[in-house]
């Protein structure tokens, strides 16, 4: 029961920071700001939402898993977010 | 409750499936189309993960999403400048109303095809099942692919080597035995190529167990050499490797390891008097789990080099 409670609120704020960061990414002005609110806002989510899921796996192995994915997605995120950004700003800086 | 939630699940990726292929349609440049393309194939992935499918489905998100839209996007990258006069022409009226028409000819085709299968439908899922333990693979999947079918699974490497000598033949003359694409800029201490150390050793696990499991659960040869032939592009782009020179003897000797191992076993069970592609039953399993490992590395090294294209840049004068 608290452990339903804890996930609940664990993947509920997950999305909530998944709908905030495509807000973000379909409001904001320019390549830079929008790749910071879909980078930030989805490492959150996407963590926040392993974390909800942790307590309800059948055993570590697919817990150990979930992790993996988190952090594999932590880094690819984190990486084409940094190579967008510096394509965008080499061709503001040629234009 | 439970079923009504699942209901209104499938009923929400069914329209937004819709939506991202109008997109994909409708949009102007072909850069954009082919990211619709990319969303829409992921898209499908989960789909086809909705319905049981779990091998369809990564294949789609490996395959029909990942290369497939890699390729696309090269392709488009190559036709940038013929992007402005292209976006400006606009085919005649009649030519558009016999496309709509075929297009909506064909849908309606499939939708009554699907409307009149008998429910539940014909299958063959069942003996497919059963027979599977003779294999002595647990995934019926796999059991399929590699034995029910061998033929199919083994001329789809066939045609997979055709591509790569279709794309090779687009050489120009004096290039033939070069190296495909152009040699990539990366700066030595830049995120790419910090990626491109740190994702490697966890990408060749991965694919290799993606082989491993497949006997038994999703997964398969296919699947893991996608991830193999990624993982060898990511190293590519940021310059720590570089394609082989087309004439090499080792690249030629991986593209056709696969379909040749495939074919000699398939020649063994035909000498040793059962037919083609007879495996002895107790050996079933090994051999099935050695064309496989010949096939990951051919599947690995067919796509890295059907996206890294024709020779554009001359190879090791030596040879």
């Amino acid at each position: 029961m608290l452990i339903d409670f804890f996930s609940a609120a664990l993947i509920g704020t997950g999305a909530f920071f998944f709908i905030a960061g495509t807000v973000g990414l379909l409001r904001f002005p320019d390549t830079l700001t929008r790749l910071h609110a879909l980078t930030k806002a989805d490492n959150l989510g996407i963590g926040l939402i392993v974390i909800g899921l942790l307590p309800r796996v059948a055993d570590v192995w697919t817990a150990a898993k979930l992790v993996a994915v988190w952090a594999l997605i932590l880094l690819a995120s984190a990486t084409v977010a940094q190579l967008a950004g510096h394509s965008a700003r080499r061709e503001k800086g040629s234009r | 409750m439970a079923a009504g939630a699942g209901f209104l699940l499938d009923l929400g990726f069914g329209l937004l499936l819709l939506a991202v292929a109008t997109f994909a349609l409708r949009t102007r440049t072909t850069y954009a189309a082919v990211v619709g393309f990319v969303a829409f194939g992921v898209l499908l992935a989960l789909v086809w993960f909705r319905l049981g499918a779990a091998d369809v489905a990564i294949t789609e998100a490996a395959i029909g999403s990942g290369l497939t839209g890699l390729l696309l996007l090269n392709a488009s990258a190559m036709l940038r400048h013929t992007e402005s006069a292209a976006v400006g022409l606009q085919t005649r009226l009649p030519v558009r109303a016999a496309a709509f028409v075929a297009a909506a000819a064909v849908a309606a085709g499939l939708a009554v095809a699907v409307l009149a299968l008998p429910s539940p439908a014909p299958t063959l899922a069942p003996m497919a099942v059963a027979g599977a333990p003779a294999t002595g693979l647990g995934n019926p999947v796999a059991a399929t692919l590699m034995a029910f079918r061998a033929t199919d699974t083994l001329l789809e490497k066939v045609v997979l080597l055709l591509a790569i000598i279709g794309i090779w033949s687009l050489a120009r003359d004096e290039l033939w035995g070069g190296r495909p694409g152009r040699r990539h800029e990366a700066d030595p201490k830049g995120t790419l190529v910090f990626f491109a150390r740190l994702l490697p050793p966890v990408g060749i696990v991965f694919g290799v167990y993606l082989l491993f499991v497949g006997a038994d659960h999703p997964g398969g040869a296919f699947q893991g050499g996608t991830i193999l032939a990624a993982m060898w592009l990511l190293a590519i782009m940021a310059r720590l490797s570089d394609t082989p020179a087309i004439d090499g003897r080792w690249l030629r000797f991986w593209l056709i390891a696969g379909p040749a191992a495939f074919v000699l076993v398939g020649l063994a069970g035909l000498a040793l008097g059962e037919a083609f592609l007879a495996y002895p039953q107790p050996f079933a399993k090994p051999i099935i789990l050695g064309i496989e490992l010949a096939k990951i590395v051919t599947v690995a090294v067919t796509l890295a080099m059907l996206v890294a294209g024709p020779p554009e840049r001359p190879g090791n004068p030596h040879r």
